[in-house]
């Protein structure tokens, strides 16, 4: 379908336009080159925490509409089981391959092919490159987590492209 | 077109996280509505526009039923519900008001208290205010310029509202 690539490219060109401007820090010893390094870093987490703020906004209006036509949760573990399903596939079009919990707050979502990172690799390549096309995801994740009323810590890894790994850690207040 | 005698008509969205939206509306004339008693949607803090004697009234009545609001909301953890729409039927002995009361999954919830006079309101028609409610207020959420939180300026929502009060009084 045209509108899964539609949102895959401007998503593309989301990360690119924050990286534009970070350029890759040289080796070098001298103190200038090391605080250019310092603050390279400190630029790219901000683009992530960018990115996961943007991520979030869209988490919270899906968090609304979303839901509008189901059955009001009764548990923690429904809400899961929502954002696996419904959540996931109104914006990937698939459900998530598998959730895994340890019914103490902690749950771990596991989506086998995931469609952002899937045109890149299958296999370790590029893995360096994969945590900033997951931040957007996670603050998804964590918005419309927020919205129904839970409060939560979203991360993702990546072991291999294209399987990628949201854990969702719930903050109790 | 028909036409009712509604004394006043309130109707109040709140939000858990301890923030009142008040829209009030005085008059049983729909022309009264839109020209002497703008009304003014308001998210954390509530701020009637409407100059009516009732006002504290409202408030208090919209305060008390939310502690019933969340009496259902607990209770209904557990039953088997089909609709997530509450009633509350809540009755002030003095001035004859029946409340009405709506959660959503994002536990925003929309309480609306209507003149116990105005018995010609069915089940159907409060169930479908709710849901138009419900539909625009999902609306402001998904407009990238409104924060969540904050109080609601959509003209849209507005005038939503004021097509429903509209129809009702």
């Amino acid at each position: 379908m045209a509108d899964a690539a539609l949102f895959e490219f401007l998503h593309m060109e989301m990360v690119a336009e924050l990286w534009a401007h970070h350029s890759d820090p040289g080796p070098g010893v001298s103190a200038g080159s090391r605080g250019k390094e310092a603050r390279a870093a400190t630029g790219q987490k901000m683009s992530l925490s960018v990115l996961e703020g943007m991520g979030f906004r869209v988490g919270q209006a899906l968090g609304e509409r979303l839901p509008q036509e189901t059955l009001a949760f009764r548990e923690e573990l429904d809400v899961l089981k929502f954002l696996c399903k419904d959540l996931w596939v109104a914006v990937f079009q698939k459900q998530m391959d598998s959730l895994r919990t340890n019914h103490q707050g902690t749950y771990v979502l596991q989506d086998n092919s995931f469609p952002l990172l899937i045109r890149m690799a299958s296999g370790p390549q590029y893995l360096e490159e994969a945590p900033k096309f997951l931040a957007f995801t996670c603050g998804l994740l964590r918005g419309t987590l927020s919205t129904l009323g839970i409060k939560s810590l979203v991360t993702a890894s990546v072991a291999s492209l294209p399987t990628c790994k949201f854990q969702v850690v719930i903050q109790k207040t | 077109m028909r036409v009712r005698s509604c004394d006043s008509l309130v109707l109040v969205v709140r939000v858990l996280r301890g923030r009142v939206l008040v829209v009030c509306a005085h008059g049983a004339d729909p022309r009264h509505l839109s020209c002497r008693h703008p009304f003014l949607q308001n998210y954390p803090l509530y701020i009637r526009s409407a100059p009516t004697e009732n006002e504290l009234k409202f408030h208090y009545m919209v305060h008390t039923s939310l502690d019933v609001v969340d009496e259902k909301i607990s209770a209904m953890g557990k039953a088997l519900v089909d609709q997530r729409e509450l009633y509350l039927g809540l009755l002030y002995p003095t001035e004859d008001y029946k409340v009405y009361g709506y959660v959503t999954n994002s536990k925003v919830k929309f309480v609306m208290v209507v003149d116990s006079s105005n018995t010609a309101l069915r089940d159907n028609e409060i169930r479908s205010m709710f849901r138009k409610l419900h539909n625009s207020y999902t609306d402001v959420m998904c407009n990238p310029f409104y924060n969540p939180g904050d109080r609601i300026q959509s003209r849209a929502f507005d005038s939503m509202v004021t097509s429903m009060m509209i129809q009702v009084c």
